[in-house]
């Protein structure tokens, strides 16, 4: 769907993205994550085409980004809005054609969105006169009522209320199932993890890792199993070989073990001996979030510059 | 293409809507049609309620029974005490007047007016016109003249101003074009502040409401910026055709309705006699009817297809720079340090149409400001009614056509980074920056 390759944004005397590439699968939910400042919106502005490259190219469907794409984009920015004094039916023709749907297109279109999303009443209603909440809704509408291939969000769920953000992820999802791709940004992991299929991190312009989350969580798995099992008064200690305590946590009848497995040894190893000397109650295998491995990416990013810089 | 219409439209169409749009090409021209008729009626009311009367003590005993009414004074001799006579005026209703005659007034021609009010030009210029006419006629007795016969001889010459061109010769019509080139400089000075600001309120608004990046991922900044100072152009195009035609249709119906009860015309000539404004030709028209005839010499079709044409040229080329100022902050309030390059050349060139371009509209200085860009929208106007060879202002169109195309070039520039800071407060260098900034 889209290929992001070598993206250098230069400012004046900064640089917003270095050499950035990457690629967003068709059909895909895709995560692009980062601190706030690290060239998120740099980047997508490139693939809208509100700015430009210094260096690169951005290929949508093999074909280098041109005029012709913009319709087939959709875009909810971070910093949201409407005209203020301007009928919510008017504003969302006047959008809707400035994407390329004729004005009896995008009347209909509009009018199903308004039917599914119950605003059929605002038609007449200008932005001012509406709630926090309802110009979200308005602003979610004008973002994908031209039914665009690549759907890009920008921060979507900062803003928005509890109930209408769950609305959204689940007009997001069914236009995700019907073939819509779909870029989430932001700064805010964890509320995203479990969307995405496939990710992208960046942080001070420069990517630090992309791919499948599976597969980005495989390669960051560390071995380390979670065991809980019933009290006793025998305490267990490392086996050497096999594993080392990482942590303990007792409560009244349960106590909680981290267990960092040794090298060549499995899960099933460790059970073997622990069968025998404890009544296992639950076990789980510690998966790193994606914010544990930005954070362990970026401490090691930059343990080892100092490292550099001092030797 | 079709973009840039579709936002030209919005732009056009939700200005014009609006009740205020209305509303001001409605009122404007009811307005100067009220000011006008105004004028004329307290003119007239200033005539009707003249007629006034004057107490003359007269210690010198020259104009004992000499003195003649005229339409609006009456002149009544009185003996007595000056200090008893003021204390009787005072009391006394309607405008009197106490004429102080002195008996050496032969000599030093002083005479002293008192009043309870300001005593109007009107019978300030009877009384002394009176006067001089009974010390003229008592001079031309002393002198051995007849009075007769100086009266028969009366050279009047009248002049006519010609203009050689190349039409052949025409009247010449400084007085009017005077007056219509400072009426010109007004509007387009008012109207490009106007327009200019409303272009830049426009782009403050979309930047601070936060649509500016929904609408520029759709299409490109530029294009948005041109359909903003386009449709925006067009509202005032819409407005002065509006304000010309209803001005027209309102002045001629009530220009027919003054001129069927011209008591104007006497009236206005009566002031002249009265002594204010003395012309010294025996002038049987009146001043609206020189007016009129001087106005009927001016080529109205020419000045207002200049005034159409400079009006938007200089329109574009302003609200470019307008726009740039309205890209590069984010309330009203940060513009002024932006405003002023913008509004001193606008200034220096009004300012100068007043006191050098209508005196010599001709001269070096007029020519060169009407071809430079920056300043050709007002000194050429100013010029037009004088009369301006067709070339000096297909030149200086062309090069406002050009300096537009230079302004919103760099303008744009600057817009596409400018509308997507926020919260950055940007200076001078900053801006140089964004206009270097690629793609």
């Amino acid at each position: 769907m889209l290929e992001i390759k070598n993206i250098v944004k230069q400012y004046a005397n900064h640089r917003a993205l270095d050499d950035v590439s990457t690629r967003v699968e068709q059909g895909s939910i895709f995560g692009l994550l980062g601190p706030n400042g690290a060239g998120k919106t740099s980047l997508i502005r490139i693939i809208n085409q509100i700015t430009a490259p210094d260096g690169g190219a951005v290929y949508f469907d093999g074909e280098r980004l041109n005029p012709n794409h913009i319709s087939r984009i959709g875009y909810l920015p971070e910093e949201r809005g409407l005209y203020k004094k301007m009928e919510i039916g008017e504003q969302m023709l006047y959008l809707a054609q400035l994407k390329g749907l004729s004005k009896s297109d995008a009347t209909d279109r509009i009018k199903h969105w308004f039917e599914k999303m119950e605003m059929q009443s605002w038609w007449h209603k200008k932005v001012e006169d509406l709630s926090k909440g309802m110009q979200q809704k308005v602003q979610f509408v004008a973002t994908v009522v031209h039914q665009p291939d690549l759907i890009i969000l920008d921060e979507p769920f900062t803003g928005f209320d509890p109930v209408n953000v769950n609305i959204i992820k689940e007009e997001i999802l069914a236009l995700n199932r019907n073939g819509a791709t779909i870029i989430f940004s932001t700064h805010r992991m964890e509320s995203v993890e479990e969307l995405c299929d496939s990710i992208v991190l960046i942080n001070k312009s420069k990517k630090i890792l992309d791919g499948k989350v599976k597969e980005i969580r495989n390669t960051y798995r560390t071995n380390t199993y979670r065991v809980e099992y019933l009290h006793q008064e025998e305490t267990l200690s490392d086996v050497e070989g096999l594993f080392t305590i990482v942590g303990q946590e007792t409560t009244a009848d349960h106590t909680t073990l981290t267990l960092q497995i040794a090298d060549g040894k499995t899960i099933n190893d460790v059970l073997v001996h622990l069968i025998p000397l404890v009544h296992i109650h639950e076990l789980k295998e510690v998966v790193p979030s994606i914010h544990d491995i930005f954070v362990q990416q970026v401490t090691a990013k930059t343990k080892t510059t100092i490292n550099e810089t001092l030797s | 293409m079709n973009k840039i219409l579709l936002i030209i439209k919005r732009e056009y169409l939700s200005r014009v809507k609006k009740k205020s749009f209305l509303l001001v090409t409605f009122l404007v021209p009811l307005f100067l049609i009220g000011i006008y008729a105004l004028t004329i009626y307290l003119t007239a009311k200033s005539f009707e309620n003249n007629e006034a009367t004057v107490y003359m003590i007269d210690q010198s005993g020259l104009f004992a029974g000499k003195v003649e009414n005229t339409k609006s004074t009456t002149f009544l001799e009185k003996e007595g005490d000056i200090a008893a006579e003021k204390e009787r005026i005072l009391t006394e209703e309607g405008k009197t007047f106490l004429l102080v005659i002195p008996p050496d007034v032969a000599t030093s021609s002083r005479v002293e007016l008192f009043s309870k009010e300001t005593a109007s030009f009107g019978v300030q210029g009877d009384v002394t016109d009176q006067l001089e006419e009974v010390l003229r006629d008592k001079a031309y007795a002393e002198a051995g003249i007849d009075r007769a016969t100086v009266e028969s001889i009366s050279p009047h010459v009248s002049l006519s101003a010609k203009e050689i061109t190349d039409e052949g010769e025409k009247d010449s019509s400084a007085g009017a074009a005077m007056g219509i080139a400072m009426a010109l400089s007004i509007l387009v000075y008012i109207c490009l502040f106007l327009y200019g600001a409303q272009v830049m309120r426009g782009i403050i608004e979309e930047k601070s409401s936060r649509i500016v990046e929904v609408v520029i991922s759709s299409v490109k900044p530029f294009q948005l910026m041109m359909g903003k100072i386009i449709g925006i152009g067009l509202v005032g195009l819409t407005q002065f055709i509006l304000w010309i035609v209803l001005s027209t249709a309102l002045m001629s119906i009530a220009g027919t309705g003054m001129m069927g009860g011209s008591g104007m015309e006497a009236q206005v000539e009566q002031l002249q006699e009265g002594g204010v404004a003395v012309s010294a030709s025996g002038s049987e028209t009146g001043m609206v009817g020189k007016v009129t005839q001087e106005l009927a010499k001016v080529d109205f079709q020419t000045i207002i297809t200049t005034f159409l044409l400079y009006f938007f040229g200089g329109y574009l080329l302003y609200s470019a720079l307008f726009a740039a100022v309205g890209s590069a902050v984010d309330s009203e309030t940060e513009t002024q340090q932006f405003m002023l390059p913008i509004t001193i050349p606008l200034l220096f060139t009004y300012i100068l149409s007043f006191g050098v371009l209508v005196n010599d509209p001709h001269g070096p200085l007029a020519f060169w400001l009407s071809m430079i860009p920056f300043t050709s929208p007002i000194a050429m106007l100013v010029r037009v009614p004088f009369g301006v060879p067709i070339w000096e202002i297909a030149l200086s169109f062309a090069l406002l056509v050009g300096g537009f195309i230079l302004t919103t070039w760099v303008a744009g520039r600057i817009y596409r980074v400018g509308i997507l800071m926020y919260g950055k407060k940007a200076s001078y260098k900053e801006l140089v920056k964004w206009f270097r900034y690629k793609g």
